[in-house]
């Protein structure tokens, strides 16, 4: 008898602690955005503005978000992400319609990008555009031959073994060897993305190592000659070391939008739209730029900077590049299930 | 009634028990045998022969036996030598030992990447006596490297209370009857020690077995842990069930090797029986 009632006793106590947990703060703003990618100050300004108080989170990669939002543990009330991650989620039918009507300033935004993110968002109706940019070799001028990084086989080059570093990221690390191959960096055909598997399996000896957010530092440090790296931390690395540059291969690269949108879970719409309100906003949309150093949809912005930061081409892909470039298509789950596979036989190889 | 008073004061070692322990492993097991859609599955566990996972499963026992050896080798004689001192400086010692664990682990671990980093400070200062660099940064080596290092006070500690237990007297007794230093030390000195060896075995070959964090820093993405493999089904694949699967299989090993431990170690009294 007794062991029943402290057992009762137990679960109470227990579940008492998880309900405590989830109790609901009827003014706030839960946000999911990837690691490096607001200005702190920010979030303090348009807590301060609103009375809003923002509960901010960070990912790494867009499949790290996807299981943290679907584990459910927060609801999340806006989350920025990836292109393919989107149109996933859209159409998993997990994202809501954005009523632009409540974002006056989204005026501020370079129609261009909305016609961009058709790709995954057909309608325009889920997404807004935060930031945008390619993917290309962030390298060492001095470590490195500038005649061969126009090509992504300088990756494979044994000259440079132990000073490359690859992304940790099943995408992006698949998108160098497919499009060294010439395919599209959407392939599903088994035997191309096994030749795809092949590349990268014979290149990694050759890799320094595996990152994602800390390969801009590493750069910085001077620790690895070459680095595949997102355009605008490029941007931001060759500011603090420059013995650094960067380069779209002519094979062509990826060219990505995150976008921020609004899941199924999301409690405070309202407060949402005003944080995207917000951030279009000049000064807020400036204050981002200045730190995440990525090409900014914001025409505000982009006129006021000065000439030669409107001409960086690191920054500010030209079109030419773009033109070279492709987007990526979110994969049906057969396709994820290889490539996830796969990237696991590429990491444990010898 | 005192009975219930005892009870009451056990209660909640046994909640944490319930909602920390049973329950996450209740859950565990039900996402290891089923499928996404809930229907009965071997697969996930039986996934473990798949050679990627095969291979991981391999190179995370054959780094963790690394480890532990490496700790043990290190270990002993630093145990004898601390016994021997004097009490007030052996007090000292031990507290330099523990000192490092008051940091965070995850500081340590992103600490030595800073230092055994190509122009990091090691190869740095190397570099200046003329000394070649040392390029075992992402590389299993470095995993080792950090394993042993986070890991060794949990293989002195114990080694080292079991030592200080050892009554002169009986070492005098040996010395008296003849045993020279040799003898003492297989004959008294090791078999009473071993259950403190066999806690720190278990203590560094447990945590060396399931860790992913030092391997997932030091080994910059290219040294692939089982530890690693089950991470990445829970972060990056979403595959909670492959993740939960692939735990059963590492706690039958983890379970297996204590249990093989505990049963040499019984007529020493070891820790964990």
């Amino acid at each position: 008898m007794k062991k029943t009632l402290l057992l009762i006793l137990g679960v109470l106590t227990v579940s008492g602690i998880f309900a405590g947990c989830a109790k609901d703060s009827p003014n706030t703003l839960t946000v999911l955005n990837y690691g490096k990618y607001i200005e702190s100050d920010v979030l303090d300004m348009f807590e301060e503005e609103t009375g809003i108080k923002v509960e901010y989170e960070e990912y790494i990669t867009p499949e790290n978000m996807y299981t943290k939002y679907k584990a459910g543990a927060i609801d999340y009330d806006l989350i920025c992400t990836s292109d393919y991650m989107i149109e996933k989620l859209i159409k998993e039918g997990e994202v809501l319609e954005i009523d632009y009507n409540n974002i006056p300033l989204v005026e501020n935004l370079d129609h261009a990008y909305f016609d961009f993110s058709k790709s995954f968002d057909p309608q325009n109706k889920y997404t807004l555009p935060y930031f945008f940019g390619t993917v290309g070799i962030l390298y060492n001028k001095e470590m490195v031959d500038e005649s061969k990084v126009n090509s992504w086989d300088i990756l494979w080059d044994k000259e440079y073994a132990g000073k490359i570093i690859m992304a940790d990221s099943v995408r992006d690390s698949f998108m160098v060897a497919e499009k060294r191959l010439g395919y599209s960096l959407n392939v599903t055909d088994d035997e191309e993305l096994r030749e795809a598997q092949q590349l990268l399996i014979e290149q990694k000896p050759l890799v320094y190592s595996y990152l994602v957010d800390e390969a801009q530092d590493e750069m910085i440090a001077e620790n690895a000659a070459m680095a595949v790296v997102y355009s605008g931390e490029a941007g931001l690395a060759l500011e603090y070391n420059d013995k650094l540059a960067f380069s779209v291969p002519k094979e062509g690269s990826n060219m990505w939008i995150d976008s921020w949108f609004m899941p199924k879970s999301a409690k405070h719409i309202e407060n949402a739209e005003k944080f995207l309100n917000f951030l279009c906003r000049e000064d807020i949309a400036r204050l981002n730029f200045d730190y995440v150093y990525y090409a900014t949809p914001n025409t505000k912005v982009k006129d006021s900077l000065d000439t030669e930061l409107q001409e960086n081409t690191t920054i500010f892909p030209p079109t030419e590049v773009l033109d070279n470039c492709e987007v990526f298509k979110s994969l049906d789950d057969e396709a994820t299930m290889r490539y996830n596979l796969y990237w696991k036989e590429i990491k444990s190889a010898d | 009634m005192r009975n219930l008073k005892r009870q009451l004061l056990a209660g909640p070692y046994i909640l944490w028990m319930i909602g920390f322990i049973l329950l996450p492993t209740l859950m565990i097991l039900y996402y290891a045998f089923t499928t996404t859609s809930g229907d009965f599955s071997l697969l996930n566990v039986s996934s473990i022969t798949f050679s990627v996972h095969l291979k991981s499963l391999l190179l995370s026992l054959k780094l963790a036996l690394a480890c532990t050896l490496i700790c043990l080798v290190l270990s002993y004689p630093l145990a004898m030598i601390l016994s021997k001192m004097k009490s007030k400086s052996q007090g000292f010692i031990v507290f330099i030992f523990i000192l490092p664990m008051w940091m965070n682990f995850m500081l340590r671990i992103l600490a030595w990447r800073m230092l055994l980093s190509n122009n990091g400070v090691i190869n740095s200062l190397l570099g200046v006596i003329g000394l070649p660099g040392l390029d075992i940064l992402n590389t299993p080596k470095a995993v080792v490297f950090c394993m042993v290092y986070d890991f060794l006070p949990f293989m002195i500690l114990p080694i080292y209370n079991a030592m200080a237990r050892i009554q002169k007297d009986i070492i005098e007794a040996a010395k008296d009857l003849g045993a020279g230093n040799i003898t003492i030390f297989f004959k008294i000195i090791v078999p009473l020690t071993m259950s403190g060896v066999i806690s720190g075995i278990i203590m560094v070959f447990v945590p060396a077995l399931t860790s992913f964090a030092i391997s997932d820093l030091l080994g910059g993405g290219k040294v692939l842990l089982i530890g690693n493999v089950i991470e990445q089904a829970f972060m990056q694949e979403y595959n909670w069930n492959l993740g939960s699967g692939l735990s059963v299989v590492l706690m039958v090993f983890v379970i297996a090797s204590m249990a093989l431990m505990n049963a040499h170690g019984d007529e020493g009294g070891g820790t964990f029986t």
